[in-house]
């Protein structure tokens, strides 16, 4: 995020010159949108930066003002660690939604998706495509929410970028965070690790998000009681991998195809099947009855303050009370087991009291969840 | 979730199952259809089978919307979208639907059709309020659970004068349909209908115009579980002629997985006794007569059509629904001077002798490997209430050792 050095900050030190301090009125949060100049680089976008971004986003590194960061690289006591990079772009409609708003979602994604590599998540980048036209008050709104998540989980926003487009060419905005953290050494989450025998963990009720995104949606709009769990879960990875060190072996946030998808995934990473119980899967009533009445699945909704740990059998209950004893795991639950299956297959004893198959999602079941 | 609960109670399915196993008869073995999509996904998703006994096999039948509607309609609905400049609105599963050329509403809507997914009719009527520079169609497809809607907002539409809405459409009827199955496939082999029953007469002609499949012989089903939200509307009353002029049971289901099995039951004990009955296991939503304001509103606006192509099932007369004279203004295939061209299906695709029960999802070359959820061929694999997505998405585990396409299905 390039900060205009030619447009010095309102308070310079007092100099007896006839030169006319540069006046620039402020930026007109309430009623202002953004235009096309906020995008071009110039005075404009400079005042956008300094006035709407870096105070919600304030941190050393990004007051540099430089084209990138400089930023320290902690060290381990046991050695070198691994640098995790993730990245991911978030477009989700409504941009504000019950339990959240794009701005959150943008760190809590990105900030989970280096967390389930087993990493601690350091810094953060945020790319932030505006539409013309798009008010600054709700902006400002998201880029202050944004400031909150990133303090919050203790990763700043240290370098980013603003582009605008034309009118009718993107839908309000569009961000996109990266995020960097470090793998201590000999820590190692994947999702191959999988072994028949291994314990499926789930960290809480599924598919509040996608019920809660849904629920807002211009043609549905139904209401609801139902917030969206967004989340950043590096704490209650780093309780999890206390309590069990070295049995974690997969961890995973179940989002856009929710924890169907997400659990075929790693069987077929791992090369394994697995054994579902339905009733053992945590689902809030109200997502149950919002999902029966508009024909969806829990089970392919997504979640965005939820993880999956597969964890050795012997440490299954040492990470289960884990899970549990932290405010965002209280509603874990043991969902199943890792199998033999040379077809990958998920499968499911239903409630029911019979047998199917939990595929892959196909299709698009809900579009711009995230 | 209080009233769907009740209907899904491990318990009592396991009692149910329980009544089931000790009153088959082990030397026999027991067919039994059901017709609606709706019973087939109940059955794969809550994995009923699993608690029938082997000798009681059930039969995926064709009461699946989108499965049903042949790749000619669904290329009329995307030259609408392409050529016409039109808002085509249409149910969800709709946009999946394999068309000729490639092609499906999905695709189309990627190349710049103007496709929108809506959740009922009434939402495709207020997409022509709000968008009165536009010509607004509604795709409308579906039984006689979504005709009625459909012939509301037609209604509505005249009553506004509005000038930029139109519905093509394709709505299909149940009964010609299980009169097929039980015909073998054969609309005009059957014996005449009695009475003034929109299942058609015999008119050699059609048998030529049917869709590509060489065998049209249908499996020996010995009993139907009979229509759930269709028989809401049409009632309970019109099986009765199946039921005694063919000597098959029908047994009207509701849709949840415990409606299934205790259906099953019934009809287990019809057989045991030979009896060719209709009865009602859905009593609490399904009369004798059904809705007749639904009736009545359905029959101000639609009339028979002379014949229309069901996919796997081929040209049958009198076997769906066109838009009446006085309402021709609304009528897209009118408007738009729409003609129907017949489009045979993929030479490989079985969704035809699956919809008739001859063969099964695991008997077709291309299941799980060339046709899947992703990548459909046949209609089955449309919608999670054809025979095939179903059974690709719920039940394949039992086909082991058929190969599981998941390489290339990667996201």
């Amino acid at each position: 995020m390039r900060v205009d050095h030619d447009n010095p900050p309102p308070n310079p030190p007092n100099q007896a010159s006839a030169v006319k301090k540069t006046y620039t009125r402020p930026l007109d949060i309430r009623h202002g949108r953004i235009d096309m100049g906020h995008g071009a680089g110039g005075k404009a976008a400079a005042q956008l930066i300094e006035e709407l971004f870096l105070p919600a986003l304030d941190n050393p590194f990004l007051r540099q003002g430089d084209d990138g960061a400089a930023l320290p690289l902690p060290v381990f006591p046991e050695g070198p660690g691994q640098l995790v990079m993730a990245t991911d772009g978030h477009v989700v409609s409504p941009i504000f939604f019950p339990g959240g708003d794009l701005g959150c979602l943008a760190v809590h994604g990105t900030v989970n998706d280096v967390v389930m590599m087993g990493a601690k998540p350091l810094y953060l980048s945020a790319s932030f495509i505006i539409e013309e036209g798009y008010p600054l008050v709700d902006l400002q709104r998201i880029v202050q929410s944004m400031g909150v998540a990133a303090r919050e989980a203790g990763v700043p926003v240290v370098t980013g970028d603003t582009k605008v487009v034309e009118q009718g060419k993107g839908d309000g905005v569009f961000i996109s965070t990266t995020g960097v953290g470090l793998l201590p050494p000999g820590v190692s989450v994947s999702g191959r690790n999988a072994r028949p025998g291994d314990v499926i963990l789930v960290s809480g009720t599924i598919g509040d998000h996608g019920v809660a995104v849904l629920s807002q949606r211009e043609s549905l709009a139904f209401e609801t009681t139902i917030e969206s769990d967004t989340a950043a879960l590096h704490t209650l990875v780093a309780d999890l991998m206390a309590a069990a060190p070295g049995a974690v072996r997969v961890l995973r946030d179940p989002t856009r195809g929710g924890l169907a998808t997400t659990l075929n995934e790693i069987a077929r990473q791992s090369g394994v099947g697995m054994r579902l119980q339905e009733a053992a899967i945590p689902v809030k009533p109200q997502v149950d009855a919002a999902c029966e009445l508009l024909g969806l699945d829990p089970l392919y909704v997504a979640n965005e303050g939820k993880l999956i740990a597969i964890v050795a059998p012997e440490a299954a209950e040492a990470a289960l009370a884990a899970l549990r004893a932290h405010p965002l795991g209280a509603g874990a639950a043991r969902i199943g087991e890792v199998t033999t299956d040379p077809h990958h297959f998920v499968q499911m004893d239903t409630r029911f009291g019979g047998r199917r198959v939990v595929d892959w999602l196909s299709g698009e079941q809900l579009p711009r969840i995230c | 979730m209080k009233y769907i609960d009740e209907f899904r109670d491990g318990a009592l399915a396991k009692h149910i199952a329980e009544r089931i196993a000790a009153e088959v008869k082990p030397d026999h073995h027991y067919r039994f259809m059901e017709f609606c999509g709706g019973h087939t996904h109940a059955i794969s998703r809550y994995g009923v089978l699993e608690l029938l006994p082997p000798n009681v096999r059930m039969i995926h039948g064709p009461g699946c919307p989108v499965c049903v509607l042949p790749i000619g309609r669904v290329d009329l609905a995307i030259e609408l979208a392409l050529q016409h400049d039109v808002i085509l609105c249409t149910y969800g599963d709709t946009l999946r639907v394999p068309a000729s050329g490639g092609l499906s509403l999905t695709k189309a809507k990627a190349r710049g059709g103007d496709i929108r997914m809506v959740y009922s009719a009434g939402d495709a009527l207020q997409m022509a309020r709000d968008n009165p520079e536009k010509q607004v169609v509604f795709f409308a497809i579906g039984f006689e659970t979504t005709t009625p809607p459909t012939a509301l907002v037609i209604r509505d539409a005249a009553r506004e004068g509005l000038k930029n809405f139109s519905v093509m459409c394709s709505h299909v009827l149940t009964p010609p349909a299980i009169r097929a199955i039980l015909d073998g496939g054969r609309p005009s082999a059957g014996p005449p209908p009695a009475g003034s029953a929109p299942s058609g007469g015999s008119d050699p002609c059609e048998a030529g115009e049917r869709g590509g499949h060489g065998s049209h012989e249908t499996a020996e089903i010995e009993g139907f579980v009979g229509p759930a939200h269709v028989s809401v509307v049409i009632g309970s009353d019109p099986y009765a002629k199946f039921a005694q002029e063919y000597q098959k049971p029908v047994v009207i289901a509701g849709f949840e997985p415990l409606d299934v099995l205790q259906a099953i039951l019934m009809l287990v004990r019809q057989v045991n006794e030979g009896r060719a009955e209709v009865e009602n296991e859905f009593t609490r939503a399904v009369t004798p007569h059904g809705n007749l304001n639904a009736q009545a509103v359905m029959d101000d606006v639609f009339e028979l059509r002379e014949a229309f192509e069901w996919r796997g099932l081929g040209t049958m007369p009198h076997s769906a629904l066109q838009i009446r004279e006085k309402y021709r203004e609304y009528d897209a295939e009118a408007r738009f001077n729409l003609g129907y061209r017949s489009v045979p299906d993929n030479k490989a695709c079985e969704c035809g002798a699956i919809l008739r029960g001859v063969k099964e999802p695991r008997d077709c070359k291309i299941f799980g490997t060339v046709c899947t959820p992703e990548n459909p061929i046949g209609s089955c694999m449309v919608s999670s209430e054809g025979a095939c997505a179903a059974h690709y998405t719920y039940g394949r585990f039992r086909d082991i050792p058929v190969v599981a396409a998941t390489e290339g299905a990667e996201a």
